[in-house]
């Protein structure tokens, strides 16, 4: 038999990333102070998993201006959608299995 | 803490952050309990001011525009107090629980909130001012949109807002059958439902945490 845990994304190993693919899954798209405010990081904290996600082609980062500013939003990719209820059905697997 | 542990674990953040990422849980059951007490009394201030009319006791004229007047000011009390009672009540409960007041969450139920509120709200000006003498549609047509405005906006907070605006729909309807007791089909849409929810509500999520 397989091992259930194999199925396990090891990109959703980190909580913060879990967490973002989490609000990213039940929102259109949200920016990077709502993501901060939300998981109660500090910029550079959530910046690098951010990175890591959209390495793994999970999400998509649109820049926008509002007035002067800067406006960072992400939304979530077909492959992230799918990758993370992957890993969702993985992880109810392993708990119903045990 | 063993692996299956740490799964349920993730597996409730997963829920918790979803949740608070889209829907507003910082409304009070309180405010619906202030909004149905403020309410029930309008309503009584308003019968009053109807029998008065009726048993001609009103002194200056008597006429239909006295009271039309005299019961738009109190719909507009009551809606004041109301509001304003949900929004400190609210504050309140947001300051508690930690939570932003005014974010994401907030914009998406009002929004959802307003829409079909605003259309009714034309909609019965409307009734008002380019219909004369259909009054009795007017507390039907409160009830029905108001219970399509929170149908709609419960995707955005507590899902029992749902059911309520079943309620409210129903009853509106029934109100539409029985033209002439709108004053109490009122009454019980705004007053005793509200006070009715609003308790189950509070006892559901505001005392066990």
């Amino acid at each position: 038999m397989k091992n259930p845990i194999e199925a396990l994304n090891k990109i959703f190993d980190s909580r913060i990333r879990l967490g973002v693919m989490s609000v990213l899954i039940v929102n259109d798209s949200i920016s990077f102070n709502e993501l901060k405010q939300l998981l109660e990081l500090t910029d550079g904290n959530l910046a690098s998993h951010l990175n890591t996600l959209e390495q793994a082609q999970y999400l998509k980062v649109q820049k926008s201006f509002i007035g002067k500013k800067t406006n960072t939003t992400y939304i979530l990719t077909e492959l992230g959608r799918h990758a993370f209820k992957a890993h969702l059905d993985a992880l109810e697997k392993m708990i119903k299995g045990i | 803490m063993n692996k299956q542990e740490e799964q349920l674990n993730a597996l409730n953040d997963i829920k918790k952050l979803m949740d608070r990422s889209s829907r507003f849980i910082s409304l009070s059951g309180l405010s619906g309990v202030f909004a149905g007490f403020t309410a029930l009394v309008g309503a009584y201030l308003a019968h009053g001011e109807i029998a008065n009319y009726l048993n001609g006791t009103y002194t200056y004229g008597s006429s239909i525009e006295d009271l039309e007047f005299n019961l738009l000011k109190i719909g507009f009390g009551v809606l004041l107090v109301a509001l304003t009672g949900g929004l400190l009540l609210t504050l309140r409960q947001s300051r508690k629980k930690n939570l932003p007041f005014w974010d994401r969450t907030t914009k998406n139920l009002l929004l959802n909130l307003a829409i079909p509120l605003v259309s009714g709200g034309l909609f019965i000006v409307a009734l008002l001012l380019a219909h004369p003498g259909t009054y009795g549609l007017i507390a039907p047509s409160c009830l029905v949109f108001y219970g399509l405005a929170l149908i709609n906006a419960s995707k955005y907070t507590y899902t029992d807002i749902r059911f309520l605006g079943f309620c409210e729909i129903i009853l509106g309807l029934i109100a539409m059958f029985n033209i002439g007791y709108g004053l109490y089909f009122w009454a019980i849409g705004f007053g005793v439902l509200h006070i009715f929810y609003g308790t189950l509500m509070y006892f559901k999520y505001e005392r066990g945490n």
